[in-house]
């Protein structure tokens, strides 16, 4: 059993905040993902979570015991670091038993123990080397050994991918997720990188100043953001945002006007709004469609063709609407396109960048990354 | 010399990627030159100290001759300063005052520069800013308060004294130079260390010192250098029982005259000790300053 509390945590530097209460719970052999773009407070907030930074205020509570006072060693974690931060003069399997060796460990066990780490990641080739001697992926899978030696309660990776190459980057994310299912551990994870924290995370914390912005499983997050916050920095291209105009409330939505003159209704509950309340319509690139008749319109001003899918970066007025169209779509730039998306798809914000709550459910909203598991895969072999 | 070497890297580019043979003639003549100024200015620099050496294989008369590099070798000079004291107490205080410092030094700085560099506050770098500006007070400015204090101590002519004076003269240029080694390691790897469970003095013994020894090495090696080559102090505050080397050189300038010859054979086994240290570390101590400047 591992679980962690945060009690309403702050963190001043000086006259700076950099975290402003922060409540969380994370629940036992849970992969929780904090992202936010840098300078948000995740990598501070994890740091306090260690103990290798103090909280200005709150409490931190693992396993129902608070562990403000506790040193970082005491707290039953393991830390993954950005740099890696491997012991350049020792081996691998210096490394990967420090800790144990610090404790007081009969050699034997202590070789045993790094064995066994080393299995899981493919180590035991390259136990008598040092870290020097190693790739970058090589190092990546020390750091992770030398955590999981120490056989903590809870996780913790501090952007643990960000020194590999794009390539790598994908393979350790996999062998990540693999990882989690094998130990059945709590893991807690810091990333800037939205697509780790969609493809990794069951429960997602978007950060932004200090503030949890929003806490859900990637589904949710994606189809029902809370707020502009979320839904523009999950979702990749970014969502397209317009502003509209707000025409009528009734039962079954938000009767709107877009630009360029087409009305729709958005399925959002919009009975608290004011009679000239000023809205924005949030549109995923992916959920724009080309279309004949579509109420929208632009000239397409950059024009990338991926293969399989093509962005179309299309001008609308001050706009500068992303869509994401077929890869075989046989448009040029400069040409004129009228698109549309179906309002069930969009979402509507609110002058204060709150999302209005959607009044249809997303049948994924409630799926976590454990869900796509089929029983029994726990067990099979990493 | 720097500035001569940094040319290399420039010159050495066309000889690299010239075809023609003129090209490479003219790119060999410039490294030719270059070699010959360099051992140029390295001859002028060791001019003084080579004059010495040689000097001190003369004879008196040789020595005060016209100064010539023909002459036959004597170890006449060498016999007499033997036979005038005894070197070996001499150089044995050198050595129990440099190493006693820099060890005392080493002992004091490495926790300081720890503390400023891994748990900085506010006055940190005011504090480094004072500790160096001590270096600027001339020391006789505070040599009678010193030789009072010492005398009413009974610290003169003791080589406890003079360890003590050395080693608060040295102090500050060791924190420094720990303080800036130990600033370049990276914080992770001790932090990393605290997750695994290390107290603050294994943290220093299985982390920082491993990592940061030959800067630590090459600070020792110049506080040895330093306290060495002391001469202000040694003179003042010893006489006979704790004299280091200086002294010893020192006291072949008698009021009689100079003898050229003896002085010269003195001051050579003088600084034998250290010149060979200084030559057998060299790398060291070149690794060691440019630590931080070339990473």
């Amino acid at each position: 059993m591992a679980t962690l509390q945060l009690n309403n945590i702050t963190k001043r530097f000086g006259d700076t905040s950099v975290l402003k209460g922060i409540d969380l719970d994370v629940n036992d052999q849970e992969f929780v993902v904090f992202v936010g773009p840098s300078g948000c407070g995740k990598s501070t907030l994890m740091r306090i979570i260690a103990g290798l930074e103090s909280a200005t205020d709150g409490d931190i509570v693992i396993d129902a015991q608070r562990m403000n006072e506790v040193g970082p060693a005491d707290r039953g974690l393991a830390m993954v670091f950005q740099s890696y931060a491997l012991y350049p003069h020792m081996t691998v399997e210096g490394n990967m038993g420090f800790s144990m060796r610090l404790a007081g460990v009969p050699k034997e066990e202590r070789r045993a123990k790094v064995l066994e780490a080393a299995k899981v990641l493919q180590l035991e080739p390259l136990l008598d080397r040092k870290p020097k001697a190693l790739s970058g992926g090589q190092r990546q899978r020390v750091a992770i050994g030398r955590a999981i030696v120490r056989n903590p309660s809870i996780f913790l990776f501090d952007e643990p991918l960000s020194n590999l190459d794009a390539a790598l980057r994908v393979q350790m994310r996999i062998e990540l997720a693999r990882l989690h299912d094998k130990l059945n551990a709590t893991m807690i994870y810091v990333t800037h990188d939205q697509i780790e924290a969609m493809t990794m995370a069951d429960k997602i914390v978007v950060l932004h100043d200090g503030v949890v912005e929003q806490v859900g499983s990637p589904m949710a997050l994606y189809h029902h953001p809370a707020n502009r916050f979320v839904a523009g920095f999950i979702g990749s291209p970014k969502m397209n945002f317009f502003n509209v105009d707000l025409l009528s409330v009734s039962p079954e939505g938000v009767y709107i006007r877009l630009p360029g003159g087409g009305e729709c209704t958005v399925p959002a509950d919009g009975h608290t709004l004011e009679q000239d309340a000023t809205l924005e319509l949030g549109v995923r690139p992916e959920h724009l469609v080309l279309d004949e008749a579509g109420a929208l319109s632009g000239q397409i001003e950059v024009l990338e063709r991926l293969g399989g899918q093509t962005s179309l970066y299309v001008r609308m007025g001050e706009l500068l609407v992303t869509l994401m169209a077929d890869g075989d779509v046989g448009y040029r730039v400069h040409e004129t396109v009228r698109f549309s998306f179906a309002p069930e798809r969009a979402h509507l914000f609110d002058s204060d960048g709150r999302a209005l709550a959607s009044l249809t459910q997303h049948p994924l909203a409630g799926l976590t990354r454990q869900d796509n598991r089929t029983p029994g895969a726990a067990e099979a072999p990493v | 010399m720097t500035l001569l070497r940094s040319n290399t890297p420039a010159q050495a580019m066309p000889s690299a990627n010239a075809s023609a043979g003129a090209g490479r003639g003219a790119a060999s003549m410039k490294m030719l030159l270059i070699t010959v100024l360099g051992w140029t200015v390295a001859l002028v620099i060791f001019f003084p100290i080579l004059w010495m050496i040689l000097t001190g294989f003369k004879t008196e008369a040789a020595a005060i001759a016209d100064p010539s590099f023909i002459f036959s070798p004597t170890l006449e000079s060498y016999e007499a300063v033997q036979a005038r004291s005894g070197y070996a107490r001499f150089a044995l205080n050198s050595v129990a005052v440099a190493f006693g410092s820099t060890f005392l030094a080493l002992l004091i700085a490495i926790p300081s520069a720890y503390s400023m560099a891994f748990l900085p506050t506010r006055r940190t770098k005011g504090t480094l800013l004072w500790m160096l500006s001590t270096k600027m007070l001339p020391p006789v400015g505070v040599l009678v308060p010193i030789y009072l204090i010492f005398r009413d101590v009974g610290l003169l002519d003791t080589r406890t004294g003079l360890i003590i004076i050395y080693t608060l003269m040295n102090l500050p240029i060791v924190v420094w130079m720990l303080y800036t080694f130990f600033k370049d390691m990276p914080k992770d790897i001790l932090e990393a260390g605290r997750m695994d469970g290390a107290s603050t003095l294994q943290e220093v013994f299985f982390l920082l010192l491993p990592l940061t020894l030959p800067g630590i090495a090459s600070t020792g090696l110049l506080s040895v250098i330093l306290s060495w080559n002391e001469a202000f102090w040694s003179l003042n505050l010893t006489s006979s029982k704790a004299a280091p080397l200086t002294a010893y050189i020192a006291s072949f300038s008698s009021p009689e005259g100079l003898f050229w010859a003896k002085l010269s054979a003195a001051s050579t086994m003088a600084i034998a000790p250290i010149l060979i240290l200084g030559w057998m570390t060299q790398k060291q101590m070149v690794r060691g300053l440019t630590f931080g400047a070339v990473k």
